[in-house]
């Protein structure tokens, strides 16, 4: 018997739906496998208290981008060029997007 | 219901045939609109699973932590600032940090010195980062010496090399005595780096961040959510500037897909004008084309899809990952525990897959509510 192109079409479909749920189950059997993996780098940055993730390592600013100084990276002067190739593929200064709580304008202490 | 389940299958017969008739031009479609789901995909599967990844790994680091700022530059916490603190209600436990940079000509490239308050590491030796043991060719029993920045040369012994589990955050980590970090540094006694607090009160967190500031006016707190905040903006940037390198692409296709869908051509009017003359209805020549644009698009969105997971959770990102995760001469090895984001898949859904069929309508029920023989002629 010949197959009709509409069952072709559901069957190819069908296949390609049961691989987008398979990414779901993937997803979910490599979460659980990585799981001790993953706690074990949580419990090395509680432990040693670390606040950043090693990803770039060429500059505090990129190192450690959490704990830089306000107005970097754009440190040395206000229209200093960047020095480091990561740096252009970082966010704009933190004033420039907030990232920061205004703790100053909850203190009672004056400038 | 059989009939009708059967009517449908007939008109999807048909539209498979009159795909198959300008079978080059669909394909090509087809193929193009799976590279575009698979690029989108990929891009957004990379970046939420890193942004994942960031706030798993630092939702355990310290709550606060408070810098001492000098003429706008971070400076050393002098003696006397962990007693202030401790006099503040709310704050559970004060660690003053002892960590600084060094930067290794041997390799070019820097690394963080930390004396850990919570792991003892014995006088003279050290545990190093996988990355720092990868690079200088390190094992436990070897020394390594490095010059101070006051000029004197300090030999060590590496104790350990931290698990490689771990090296997204510790790569570039040097974990050394406090006694050895301040004689390598020249730090003078009792000063330290920086303070990590934690509070007893999640919710107070600001209110002690707040008190802080104001009985301090030198110092600087950083909430663990600004440190969240960040990684999740770090990379959100980073997605954002591919998505941007990404657009000529995506409007090309744009382009492409309306042209494609919407201006149909004089043989696509013909058939339409033929079929309306045998007697079929505008509502069975929607239907005719809606099926067309739904197959066209899902099957392209789910093939996309997994394609672009696959790449990403499966071959390890060979596209988008220089870009996507950044480089360093230091550069951790870590393989990316896979995130999917429901909502995410979702708005990609609804943005390659709703246009099209929009596309695809419009166009059709302007041509089928016309009278057969003008659409013929035309």
């Amino acid at each position: 018997m010949k197959l009709r192109p509409s069952s072709l079409a559901f069957v190819a479909l069908g296949l390609a739906a049961a691989g987008f749920a398979a990414t779901f189950l993937d997803a979910a059997w490599l979460r659980s496998r990585d799981a001790p993996q993953l706690a074990e780098r949580g419990a090395l940055a509680a432990r040693l208290g670390l606040t950043d993730l090693a990803l770039f390592t060429e500059a505090r600013y990129t190192r450690h981008p959490s704990q830089a100084d306000l107005h970097s990276a754009f440190q040395d002067h206000p229209v200093a060029l960047e020095h480091f190739p990561t740096g252009s593929l970082l966010p704009p200064p933190a004033a420039l997007i907030a990232h920061h709580e205004r703790l100053d304008r909850k203190t009672a202490a004056s400038d | 219901m059989n009939a009708s389940i059967e009517k449908q299958r007939h008109l999807i017969d048909f539209t498979l045939a009159s795909l198959a008739r300008r079978k080059t031009k669909n394909l090509g479609l087809l193929l193009v609109y799976t590279l575009l789901v698979f690029v989108l995909a990929s891009v957004s599967l990379y970046t939420h699973a890193l942004r994942q990844e960031a706030a798993r790994v630092l939702e355990r680091s310290p709550e606060i932590i408070l810098q001492r700022m000098v003429a706008g530059r971070h400076d050393l916490i002098p003696p006397g600032y962990l007693e202030r603190i401790g006099r503040i209600r709310g704050v559970q436990t004060i660690e003053g940090r002892l960590w600084g940079y060094y930067y290794d000509p041997v390799v070019k490239a820097n690394y963080t010195f930390m004396a850990p308050a919570a792991e003892a590491v014995r006088p003279g030796t050290l545990t190093v980062g996988p990355a720092v043991a990868r690079s200088r060719g390190l094992a436990p029993g070897n020394t390594i010496s490095f010059r101070a920045y006051s000029g004197k040369l300090f030999a060590f012994t590496v104790a350990g090399v931290l698990p490689h589990a771990s090296e997204l955050v510790s790569a570039d980590l040097v974990l050394m005595g406090e006694a050895d970090f301040r004689a390598f540094f020249d730090y003078p006694a009792g000063h330290h780096t920086d303070i990590a607090l934690s509070v007893a009160n999640p919710l107070e967190v600001r209110t002690v961040a707040a008190k802080l500031a104001a009985a301090l006016p030198d110092s600087r707190p950083i909430l663990r959510e600004e440190v969240l905040r960040t990684y999740a903006s770090v990379f959100d940037w980073r997605e954002g500037i591919v998505l941007a390198l990404l657009s000529a692409a995506i409007f090309a296709f744009a382009i492409l897909a309306w042209e494609k869908a919407s201006g149909l051509s004089a043989e696509e009017k013909r058939e339409i004008g033929i079929l309306k003359a045998i007697g079929w209805e505008t509502g069975d020549v929607i239907k005719m084309k809606l099926w067309e644009g739904g197959l066209v698009s899902l099957t392209a969105f789910l093939a996309g899809f997994v394609a672009a997971y696959l790449q990403v959770f499966r071959l390890g990102a060979p596209l988008f990952e220089p870009v996507l995760k950044g480089w360093a001469v230091l550069y951790p090895r870590f393989e990316l525990v896979p995130a999917i984001d429901g909502l995410q898949v979702a708005t990609l859904f609804f943005f390659t897959v709703f246009p099209y069929m929009a596309a695809v309508l419009v166009p059709i029920w302007r041509t089928a509510i016309t009278d057969p023989d003008s659409a013929m002629r035309s």
